[in-house]
């Protein structure tokens, strides 16, 4: 089987805690029938879930009704991944978690999904919308096949 | 949508001779895993479980929900004099907790013997 570039899938899941599952597995097929190496594939599945997740708590308060959709776009020697919600979007992404803040409760646990997206993808870029669904927040992200060589 | 995260714990003893609280956990490890492990944590008697062994090898999925969970329990133990060691993750886990900067708290660990030997 061969990759055809141009290829797009989307899938929509409720925003509901483990559906994100269902974007990982489609991502995680789409980067393997593209030749993906199996490290750059576990790389994308965390960053899909973490931008899924993100999505379905902030963007979508949680509203199962509300879906999230991902659309996964193959371009030549890259798999772009759209995850698009209904939320207001980010004014800038976190900073990089400080392991030394949360050990002292100086900084909350939780909070590392945005880092991780960062470091785990090649471009990962957040774009706001105005919460409706004629302009809908989303989280961009892009993993290279020349990652390696660069 | 979730599976069922479980978690069984064993005593078993390092090489050094120490007693060792192993806590294996199975499925999911999510922001739904606080039962699993933050709860399973605080059933401990702290004063006699010192070295805790995190063992991840049948973890299914794992996010930055479920890490939360692990940094909970190493702040309540760092506070509580007890050492704290991680086995069984995946390569791509071990990347993720070293750059989430956990290896400051905790040491990780191939496997479970590898922990014993060290522990």
């Amino acid at each position: 089987m061969t990759a055809s570039t141009g290829s797009k899938v989307e899938v929509r899941l409720p925003s509901r805690l483990g559906f994100e599952k269902v974007a990982m597995s489609t991502a995680a097929s789409m980067a393997k029938l593209m030749g993906f190496s199996e490290d750059r594939i576990e790389d994308l599945k965390t960053a899909v879930a973490e931008a899924c997740i993100n999505a379905m708590e902030h963007g979508n308060q949680m509203n199962a009704s509300i879906p999230v959709s991902v659309v996964l776009s193959m371009k030549s020697d890259e798999l772009e991944v759209k995850v698009i919600d209904n939320g207001i979007g980010i004014e800038k992404p976190a900073p990089a978690p400080d392991i030394d803040r949360k050990m002292t409760g100086e900084e909350e646990a939780r909070g590392m999904g945005m880092f991780l997206i960062q470091a785990l993808v090649d471009e990962a870029e957040w774009v706001s919308g105005n919460g409706t669904t004629q302009d809908q927040s989303f989280v961009r992200l892009v993993i290279r096949m020349n990652k390696e060589s660069e | 949508m979730q599976s069922v995260n479980k978690v069984s714990q064993q005593q078993l003893q390092g090489s050094s001779g120490r007693d060792v609280t192993c806590f294996r956990f199975t499925g999911d490890i999510s922001s739904a895993s606080k039962d699993a492990i933050v709860d399973t944590y605080h059933s401990l008697d702290k004063a006699t479980h010192k070295f805790i062994l995190l063992d991840f090898k049948g973890v299914e999925y794992l996010n930055s929900s479920g890490i939360a969970l692990v940094i909970q329990v190493l702040m309540e133990a760092s506070k509580s004099g007890q050492t704290i060691a991680i086995c069984g993750l995946t390569a791509h886990f071990t990347k993720v907790f070293t750059m989430v900067g956990i290896t400051k708290y905790a040491s990780l660990y191939p496997d479970e013997t590898a922990a014993l030997a060290a522990l």
